[in-house]
């Protein structure tokens, strides 16, 4: 069933396009990566199918419905989105930070009540964030704060959870383990995962299909093992590379072609 | 200190919120009484209290008229509109600063204070006081013109650096200034005796009027912003996650926006620009009560009033039977604050 969808969609800011007549389906409980080298258009597009951004043409719809004729509020409570990093300021602590997933369920004068601390529990024991919930954020490894933002997501009860490169800032471990989390979600829970990456391999191992943007139009879109040739990534990103396959998955992994 | 960061860890809940000012409020009225009482007319508690109970008849321990007279039409009405004007001014330096997401933005360093006291000085010079509200209404213009000028500079979806703000800061009150200038030379010797005390932040002119305006808008500004006490929460952690956990945020920033510079612009008109306020007692309080909004609002509005009205006592006091402009006070208490806060924000 298809939860999201890209209508041919078409976005510039003031100059160029950034994005050219974008169409693909997002089908529920799957899990999608969207590739691409910098400014091929994949932030611009996360923040069209969040309705942050309007396209001059086509749009995002969700259960058919235009993203745009929803209020933030309606579309916070579907769509969650999980940025690079925490750019506040004053020290709020983890679980005040998770707390806030809560904003789009409350109304205006409310407190959390019983039903809201209890799903931030919830999330915050599935993230493993509970050890430093009264912890300031700023204290925080990259990887801690990364999960937490996470709980946040999480914690808007969100049908599906858009990630823009989720893991630029973690070392390999905290990249995995974040993805880690994010496949364990996504199998157990039926969330439907959209993670923005620079990581090809990451990417090859942890999604069902991947969208490859190149100029901001659609380059190839399947599932890893089909778009994640040689061809089609020398050809969007400009570099010679060669491929093999993951040992335990049989996933494509790419790497750089160099001489020794 | 560790007791001070367990304390504000704990969740926050109506009756946290409820308690913490109820001790807070304990904190303001005891200040107010010893500011009743202080002064150069040596008036003590007892006095007045035995004067206000009708139990004893012995007429010779209670007030004279004129004692009554400075108790009650005198320091009354100035502790009464300090703790209004001290609220306004914190409550709008806690507006500001989530809303640019940098601790630093107070409405006197904005150059929000000059704008309203460029605004207040033009009502009285153009004789807007025969209006109902004219100078308020005429500080609020200034007040908004200054911030749009601030949040233009600041943009949208960026926190405004520290040195920008201050940068912007500087530019906008030397504007102001230079416009204040403009207009006391233009004005007549009884004009201008009336307008330097805007520029100059002093309560000794409280009267009824300024009491009842700056109230009912800081009430009205207090009810509004409050509403949105748990959207500055997510304000200040950016405008994009803002918009991603549901807030309307152009609407909300100006609503916000908007009500903090009317709020300001009551209390500039009331007494003039008093600075510091809104920079000293929100950040004190983030340390003790934590940064969530539904308890800091509520906080620095009663603390901010329980400063100037312990900065007002001192500036009549201190150099008695003379007095100080209040204003005095907050820089020689706000400056070095300010500059210990920027030497920190500085070094990490």
């Amino acid at each position: 069933m298809t939860l999201l969808q890209s209508d041919d969609v078409s976005f510039r800011y003031h100059g160029p396009w950034v994005l050219r007549h974008v169409s693909f389906n997002v089908e529920k409980g799957s899990f999608i990566g969207i590739l691409g080298p910098n400014g091929s258009g994949k932030s611009t597009l996360l923040k069209i199918l969040d309705g942050i951004l309007t396209p001059q043409e086509g749009m995002a719809t969700m259960d058919g419905r235009s993203i745009l004729t929803m209020s933030r509020r309606d579309i916070a409570r579907r769509v969650a989105v999980v940025p690079q990093d925490y750019a506040g300021i004053f020290t709020f602590t983890a679980r005040e930070i998770v707390l806030m997933g809560r904003s789009p369920h409350l109304a205006p004068w409310a407190f959390e009540g019983k039903r809201d601390h209890e799903t931030v529990n919830r999330v915050m024991a599935q993230t493993d964030t509970m050890s430093f919930a009264d912890r300031s954020l700023e204290h925080l490894s990259g990887g801690e704060r990364q999960r937490v933002l996470i709980a946040r997501a999480l914690a808007q009860e969100p049908r599906l959870m858009l990630l823009d490169e989720p893991t630029a800032f973690l070392d390999i471990r905290h990249q995995v383990e974040i993805m880690n989390l994010l496949k364990s979600l996504n199998k157990e829970e039926g969330l439907t995962v959209l993670a923005v990456t620079h990581d090809i391999n990451l990417a090859s191992l942890y999604c069902d299909r991947i969208i490859l943007l190149d100029g901001g139009a659609i380059h190839a879109e399947g599932p890893p093992a089909e778009v994640m040739t040689t061809g089609n990534i020398e050809a969007v990103y400009g570099l010679p590379v060669v491929s093999g396959n993951h040992e335990l998955t049989g996933r494509p992994v790419i790497m750089p072609r160099i001489e020794e | 200190m560790s007791f001070l960061s367990s304390w504000s860890i704990q969740p926050v809940t109506p009756g946290r919120v409820f308690k913490i000012c109820l001790l807070l409020l304990l904190l303001f009225f005891t200040v107010a009484v010893v500011s009743l009482f202080a002064g150069a007319a040596d008036i003590t508690l007892v006095t007045a209290i035995r004067d206000l109970l009708p139990l004893e008849a012995d007429s010779h321990k209670a007030l004279t008229p004129s004692e009554r007279s400075i108790l009650f039409s005198i320091r009354l009405p100035r502790v009464v509109l300090a703790g209004l004007v001290g609220a306004a001014l914190s409550m709008s330096g806690v507006v500001f600063q989530a809303l640019l997401r940098n601790p630093l933005a107070d409405p006197y360093i904005l150059g929000i204070s000059a704008g309203s006291a460029v605004g207040a000085v033009t009502g009285i010079l153009l004789g807007a006081e025969i209006i109902i509200l004219g100078i308020p209404g005429m500080a609020f213009l200034g007040a908004i013109l200054a911030a749009l000028v601030v949040f233009g500079i600041a943009g949208t979806g960026r926190r405004l650096e520290t040195s920008t703000l201050l940068l912007t800061g500087v530019m906008v009150n030397a504007f102001f200034s230079a416009v204040i200038l403009f207009v006391f030379s233009i004005s007549d010797h009884l004009q201008l005796q009336r307008a330097i005390y805007w520029t100059m932040g002093d309560l000794s002119l409280a009267d009824d009027q300024a009491i009842i305006y700056t109230g009912f808008f800081l009430f009205i500004g207090m009810a509004f912003i409050y509403r949105y006490a748990r959207n500055l929460n997510i304000l200040a952690t950016g405008e994009e996650t803002a918009l991603q956990l549901g807030i309307p945020v152009g609407k909300t920033k100006i609503l916000l926006l908007t009500a903090a510079s009317l709020v300001t612009a009551a209390a500039v008109a009331a007494t003039g620009t008093i600075g510091f306020v809104g920079l000293i007692i929100p950040h004190i309080l983030r340390l003790t009560v934590g940064p969530d909004h539904r308890i800091l609002l509520p906080a620095a509005i009663i603390c901010g009033g329980a400063f100037l009205v312990f900065a007002d006592t001192m500036a009549r006091c201190l150099v008695s039977p003379a007095e100080l402009p209040v204003g005095v006070i907050t820089a020689l208490c706000g400056a070095p604050y300010f500059l210990a806060l920027l030497r920190r924000r500085l070094s990490t």
